[in-house]
């Protein structure tokens, strides 16, 4: 018994044991289930058990297409299948734009003629008017491929003064609307208190929208453009420049996050600014609200009120907004704000806090460089968000703002030529603008893709690309008068130059009145040298982009330059540093002339300069090319008629694309040999209006570009090694010191 | 499916019990099955307690391994189970994506579970999708499971991805597959689920987007129009090649090609091909159209064969030939041959109107794409022709780049796709366009300094000077006199490097009329020169000022060491003519910042262990950050210093000269490549040298007597 007892308790033992064992097998993932649980709670993350890839063959699944699929619906048809059902609200270029509008004449918009007694707000006239001075402007509805209302459709608040009635049938009633197609509409504000809808109050048809505070939901991609909310203020024309001016390092400023406006207490749209106190700390995040706004604020204040107006009135919102790092955007009643534009120039980046909205140009602008977008739902997250914003992340948001506000939004000129440049984008659809074009200096509006839409065919984007220019050069000689002799200063120049180690090619420009030479003429060269006979013989010809130019950089020369080999070879290696800069040799100055309140030229000894003579410049190719299609006819024409001043005209464009000053090389301060006897009566510069005439140029180009693009210098390059007390066997460029 | 064996196991027990229970006194027996129960009882409870809880989250998961697809659990969709609504175009990420599952987390990464595999079948038992899991399916999923997204704790989840495969929209029914989805534990509306499908639609209109009724869910889709595709919610994906696993070839490096423009689809519309036909009559031998082979039958080998007038071609490699490769819609605007083409590094020519491009959130596809709209096929020979060759080139670079990126596999698919959505969610933190559009040869060769504004600061906040000294007092004292000559000095700040000695007392220094502070280091270290010191409020250091205004993004020095580096490297001996101690160099506050925080490798402690070289080095970084060549600027009329034979002075050592060049290689290697840019040109003031009276020039000074 005690033996069958011991056997017992021994069976049963081992019986438990086995057991165990058995449950063993399972106890493996049971401990690591276990362990799993301790890891979940510590790190949520266990890298054991994985998706595992299943072993055998599964079958692949075919993307290529059978045959028959295809011969059902004609392409033709179903593409004008789409134009029937995508319109409203569902419209795309493809269903609602009629391309072929656009064929004939390119890109050309018509502005309705202004009608009578309609009220306007300046804004709008503002807008037609930028169109109006633009490239794009055609005066003829028949050339037209976009057509702008000459009704005012900015501020369809019905409360709003500004409200235009009767707007249904005033559209309706005009004989080109073609039920809106091809036809665009701005308009900044739309629906009223207490909805705020986005709807227009009449029916736009299949027309275009370029509307601020555009939500994602109503906002037809591709179609439509975001533009940002404008106050009546922001000027027409120039615009205000970034007010960064020079950086700080470390970046901080002395707040970290500020904001300063209404709160709404109740209704759409004021929950983010009701709850911005809860981030507000008063010492680095300054987050301010006042309930005292509309008539019986009182009526609808809550407890918070007067804590907050108390807080409010203590600081000063300038003050802020140039002294913080970042910007809070939040939306207001609409999703758009002004301060959205005042932050950029303020070089304060931006933290949107507005879901749903649409950002500004969001086709083409990669907001990411330059403001924060946070979420609305996650408003308590935000300071540690922009606190974990690295340094270098901060100063090129900062520089971002800075290039973005100044390229597309500080002046409403900006703005509806980015939007009219969208728009051809789309039409032009294989030569538009790459992503590169639109968010790196100088901006989509000096980057024309009609030009190239290569980026390495432009000045600007060698580094960008790790690509450096091409390094020759083609020299265009303008020439003005008749070959008379062998030994005229043209004839040296085509030699010195041809002499040039980087020059690739001489072109001749012919703009005498006299026939062309015989060929044998020319001296010979070891380059080629091309002639071309001008078609109209005017001076802006000289910076038309000639097919026939190979290389990116351009030796623009008069035909009584004096230069020299050496010269030439030294600037050129220069200019290969500054390709989007003029290099030249004698140099100019600006100035504002306090007395007669404007702007001066002077041709003086000065300690500084801001333009080079062109007579004598490297600069890169695209430079002729933005010449000839960027500027209004109505300055090269002005130019062509004086024969004058088209240096000062490229000078203003490359500054105001590079806002950079030209350089200047080399102690030289004429290009030209001393007047004597025949070349004197040629020579334009010894005309005594000829001073009068550039003073005048300066303001008109002034007042197109709208502000004073030219920038002074007080560099100038030279050999490295000039007039250093060292051997002149050790010099490069020794001849520049005996000139 | 465990809590069954258990249950099982004890069943077993228990039966064997009651035999043994006779032979025993009821004292024992009583002892026994109080003991047995306590044992039994106490392991059911270790297994429910361990099982329990997440027994259907994760405990398919890892008897995977062990089994193949066919062993998935079944799951029997009832005929009335609810179905998805169809998904909502007005969705966006803050109104059909629930952020607060995401998170606020420091390395701003989303987390991504995979639901374990099931296999559903309806009430008769027929199976929702005739292939069920593709290996493609396969392929994503074990990827994303591979990656940094993962994670396989159910609530920590920000993303849902269900292992229902939907790639193929043709193998599924559409019904069934919705009330799967919405079986999924989690679906809650779709929220925060993510689904890929690359076939979308059916005939005989195929629809752009999957027609699977899916609430909220977000779909990476192949083949989106601008009609359905939700932008900022939706990604749109490629449609995946496979022959890009079965066929290998090589990057062929960018240039002209033997043909100018090739179609190699089959299965093209008619329209098209006359289309097509009619560009080849008028341009002869620079296209090539090809078509499929009529002798060889369907199957993998004909995928692999085109062929045009009686020659076979082999493909894809023939699209290696081409400089441009028609891609045109079919059926699906999607198209595998895009893929192909990119392979190829031929630059696509994509035809399908309203198509929204694979990842165009992030590609940038004009740099590597033509974009022809279907009416305009017929001019498609102009519009390449007036195409710059260096752009082509640029194109096919790009193009190759895209593929072997984006497009090469399932998990490039997958965790691109991953990665577009993680950038919405933490936006701050995304990656750039310059990440996701420069093949790695430009991100090598490019530069891309956070400071590129052209930026002439205005004179008004001066600059700091900072002096790093020894101890040559007197040397000292007549720098500073020099520079406080300087109009526009604001501050100076010596940094006194020798910790044995003490600096003057204050009544000794220069009166000089700008505020002086001395800085006393803890180390002698030359790095310190270049110190962010809170002290330096303005931007500018030392001399040069004017020149730096206008180069603030270079470096801006005086002969002294950095002469040499604006000449040719063999020159560099020249330095030794020059006897001033002092080295100046001009440069940005973010310079010295960079200098301090930046400098990669160990080259920091290699120059204060060497006491030599922080200029190069200083070089080395600018030159690399922002592609520039420092500015040398004029002399200014030299001063002597008489101290300067005493050992100390660094310039006068001799190995000092030999170690100059060791510095050379050994940045070198740390930067993996040569940055510094040679340039032949120094500033001078305008009207240097120039004949004209002295005290009308801005900067008499400039120029060495």
């Amino acid at each position: 018994m005690q033996a069958k007892k011991r056997y017992l308790t021994l069976f049963s033992a081992g019986a438990c044991l086995i057991l165990l064992f058995c449950f063993g097998g399972i106890q493996v993932p049971l401990s690591r289930g276990a362990s799993r649980r301790d890891d979940r709670s510590l790190a949520g993350y266990r890298p054991g058990a994985r998706w595992r890839h299943f072993p055998g063959s599964l079958q692949p699944f075919s993307p290529r297409e059978q045959d028959d699929h295809n011969e059902h619906i004609s392409p033709r048809q179903k593409r004008d299948a789409n134009l029937g059902v995508y319109g409203g609200k569902r419209c795309r270029m493809e269903s609602c734009f009629d391309f072929s509008m656009c064929k004939k004449n390119g890109f050309k918009v018509y502005v309705y003629p202004q009608q009578k007694g309609e009220k306007m707000s300046e804004s709008y006239q503002n807008i037609l008017s930028s169109i109006e001075g633009s490239m794009f402007y055609t005066p003829d509805p028949g050339q037209a491929c976009l057509f702008v209302l000459s009704l005012d459709t900015l501020d369809r608040d019905q409360l709003s003064p500004q409200y235009v009635h009767n707007l249904k049938v005033k559209v309706q009633s005009l004989h080109l609307w073609n039920g809106g197609k091809n036809h665009i509409i701005f308009n900044l504000y739309s629906g009223t208190w207490p909805d705020y809808t986005e709807d227009l109050g009449f029916d736009i048809g299949l027309a275009m929208l370029a509307k601020a505070s555009i939500s994602t939901e109503n906002f037809r991609p591709g179609f439509d453009v975001s533009i940002p909310l404008f106050s009546k203020e922001h000027p027409r024309t120039g615009g205000e420049r970034g007010y960064l001016k020079h950086n700080t390092i470390p970046p901080y400023r002395k707040y970290m996050l500020v904001f300063k406006g209404k709160r709404y207490l109740t209704g759409i749209g004021s929950d983010t600014r009701n709850a911005l106190y809860h981030v507000h700390n008063s010492e680095d995040v300054v987050l301010l609200t006042t309930c005292k706004h509309g008539k019986d604020w009182q009526k609808h204040k809550d407890a918070r009120c007067d804590k907050d107006n108390a807080e409010y009135d203590k600081y000063d919102y300038r003050e802020m907004l140039y002294n913080s790092t970042f910007c809070l955007v939040p939306r207001g009643r609409r999703l758009g704000s002004f301060r959205f534009l005042e932050a950029l120039q303020a070089a304060c980046v931006p933290v949107m806090l507005s879901n749903g909205w649409e950002l500004p140009f969001s086709e083409i602008i990669d907001w990411n460089t330059a403001a924060v977008i946070g979420d609305e739902r996650l408003l308590l997250q935000i300071p540690s968000t922009v606190r974990s914003i690295h340094q270098d992340k901060i100063l090129s948001l900062r520089h971002q703002t800075q290039f973005l506000w100044e390229a597309y939004f500080n002046s409403v000129e900006k703005i509806v030529l980015t939007t009219l440049e969208i728009i051809q984008d789309r039409v032009l659809q294989h030569t538009s603008r790459s992503n590169l074009m639109w968010n790196s200096l100088p901006g989509g509006l000096f980057t024309l893709p009609q030009y190239s839409t290569y980026l390495g065919d432009f000045p600007f984007y060698y580094a960008k690309l790790g690509v450096k220019p091409y390094t020759k050069f083609t020299a265009i000689v303008h020439v003005v008068s008749p070959l008379v002799s062998q030994s005229q200063p043209v004839m040296k120049l085509l030699v010195a130059v041809a002499k040039s180690q980087y020059c690739a090619q001489v072109i001749v420009l012919w703009n005498c009145d006299k026939p062309l030479p015989a060929k044998h003429r020319w001296p010979v060269t070891s380059v080629p040298v091309i002639v071309i006979e001008g078609e109209s013989k005017v001076i802006s010809s000289r910076f038309l982009p000639y097919d026939t130019i190979p290389t990116d950089a351009v030796l623009s020369l008069d035909e009584d330059t004096v230069l020299s080999t050496t010269e030439v070879d030294f600037a050129f290696t220069v200019w290969l540093s500054f390709p989007d800069r003029i290099v030249g040799y004698p140099a100019r100055s600006h100035f504002w002339d306090g007395n007669k309140e404007r702007w001066g030229y002077t041709s003086k000894w000065t300690n500084d300069y801001s333009m080079v003579l062109t007579g004598a410049a490297i600069y890169h190719k695209y430079y002729h090319y933005l010449y000839t299609t960027y500027l209004p006819a109505s300055l090269k024409g002005m130019v062509d008629q004086m024969s004058n001043c088209e240096d000062i005209l490229m000078n203003f464009l490359v500054s105001s694309v590079s806002k950079l000053p030209p350089i200047k090389v080399t102690q030289k301060k004429q290009y030209k040999e001393p007047m004597m006897g025949q070349s004197a009566r040629a020579s334009r510069w010894a005309d005594p209006d000829h001073f009068a005439q550039r003073q005048t140029c300066m303001n008109k180009f002034a007042s197109w570009f709208g502000t004073m693009p030219l920038v002074h210098s007080q560099m100038r390059l030279d050999p490295v090694l000039f007039k250093d007390q060292v051997s002149i066997l050790r010099k490069k460029y020794r001849d520049i010191e005996r000139l | 499916l465990v809590r069954l064996e258990t249950m099982y196991a004890s069943g077993k027990y228990s039966s064997r019990g009651p035999a043994l229970i006779p032979r025993m006194k009821t004292k024992h027996r009583i002892y026994y099955i109080t003991l047995f129960s306590v044992v039994l009882l106490g392991l059911i409870a270790t297994g429910m307690f361990q099982f329990w809880p997440h027994s259907i989250e994760s405990a398919a998961d890892w008897t995977l391994d062990k089994r193949s697809v066919h062993d998935a659990p079944l799951v029997h969709l009832p005929v009335s189970s609810p179905i998805p609504e169809r998904g909502d175009l007005s969705c966006r990420m803050h109104t059909c994506f629930d952020v607060y599952r995401c998170g606020y987390n420091p390395k701003n990464k989303i987390k991504v579970y995979i639901y374990p595999l099931q296999k559903f079948v309806d009430e008769l038992g027929v199976p929702i999708s005739s292939t069920g899991l593709s290996r493609e399916y396969n392929d994503l999923l074990s990827a994303i499971s591979d990656s940094d997204f993962y994670t396989d704790d159910v609530t920590r989840a920000c993303l849902f991805i269900p292992s229902t495969d939907v790639l193929n929209q043709n193998s599924l029914r559409i019904r069934e597959t919705a009330q799967a989805l919405a079986m999924l534990p989690r679906w809650d509306k779709g929220m925060n689920h993510l689904l890929f499908n690359m076939l979308p639609g059916g005939p005989p209109d195929y629809n752009t987007a999957l027609d699977v009724p899916r609430d909220r869910a977000l779909l990476a889709g192949g083949g989106f129009s601008t009609w359905t595709y939700r932008q900022g919610y939706d990604v749109s994906i490629p449609v995946y090649s496979p022959l890009s696993a079965d066929v290998e070839l090589p990057e062929r490096q960018p240039g002209p090609r033997r043909y100018f423009i090739l179609s190699s689809q089959t299965a093209i519309h008619r329209e098209y091909r006359a289309e097509l036909e009619r560009l080849k009559e008028e341009n002869g031998e620079a296209l090539l159209l090809l078509d499929k082979c009529s002798n060889l039958s369907q199957g993998a080998a004909s995928a692999r064969k085109r062929c045009c007038k009686g020659q076979v071609y082999d493909y894809p490699h023939i699209l290696q030939e081409s400089s441009f490769c028609v891609v045109l819609r079919g059926a699906r605007l999607g198209q595998a041959a895009l893929s192909d083409v990119l392979q190829a590094g031929c630059v696509p020519v994509i035809l399908a109107d309203s198509y929204i491009l694979p990842f165009s959130e992030v590609l940038d596809w004009k740099r590597a794409s033509v974009v022809i709209p279907e009416e305009k096929l017929s001019e498609m020979y102009t519009i390449l022709k007036n195409i710059p060759h260096r752009q082509v080139e640029e194109m096919q670079r790009q193009a190759r780049w895209f593929w072997e990126a984006y497009f090469s596999s399932m998990k490039a698919i997958g965790l691109t796709t991953l990665q577009i959505i993680n950038d919405r969610i933490y936006p701050y933190a995304a990656r750039t366009y310059e990440q996701w559009n420069n093949p790695p040869v430009v991100k090598w060769s490019s530069v891309n300094s956070p400071l590129f504004l052209p930026l002439i600061p205005p004179r008004a906040p001066g600059f700091t000077a900072v002096v790093l000294t020894y101890d040559r007092v007197e040397s000292l004292f007549r720098v500073i006199t020099e520079i406080s000559k300087v109009p526009s000095l604001a501050k100076l700040l010596v940094v006194w490097n020798n910790q044995n000695k003490s600096p003057p007392e204050e009544s000794l220094w220069p009166k000089i009329g700008v505020p002086l502070k001395v800085v006393r280091t803890k180390e002698n270290k030359l790095s310190n020169r270049f110190f962010p010191y809170d002290e330096i409020e303005t931007e500018a250091v030392l001399f040069g000022y004017e020149v730096w205004r206008e180069f603030p993004d270079r470096l801006v020095g005086y002969p002294g060491r950095l002469h040499l580096w604006d000449h040719e490297m063999g020159k560099w001996k020249y330095e030794s003519e020059w006897t001033n101690e002092v080295s100046m160099v001009l440069t940005g506050a973010y310079f010295n910042y960079l200098y301090t925080y930046k400098m990669p490798g160990d080259i920091k402690n290699w120059v204060d262990a060497h006491m030599n070289c922080e200029d190069i080095a200083m070089n080395f970084l600018v030159a690399n950050i922002t592609g520039k060549a420092p500015i040398k600027v004029t002399p200014r009329k030299k001063f002597k210093c008489p101290e300067c034979t005493a050992i100390d002075g660094l310039s006068l050592d001799q190995t000092h000269m030999v170690e100059r060049s060791e510095c050379i290689n050994k940045f070198a290697s740390v930067f993996g490549t040569m940055p510094l840019k040679v340039v032949e040109h120094r500033a001078d003031p305008v009207l240097y040298k120039d004949d004209f009276p002295e005290k009308l020039k801005s900067f008499p000074n400039i120029g060495s007597l």
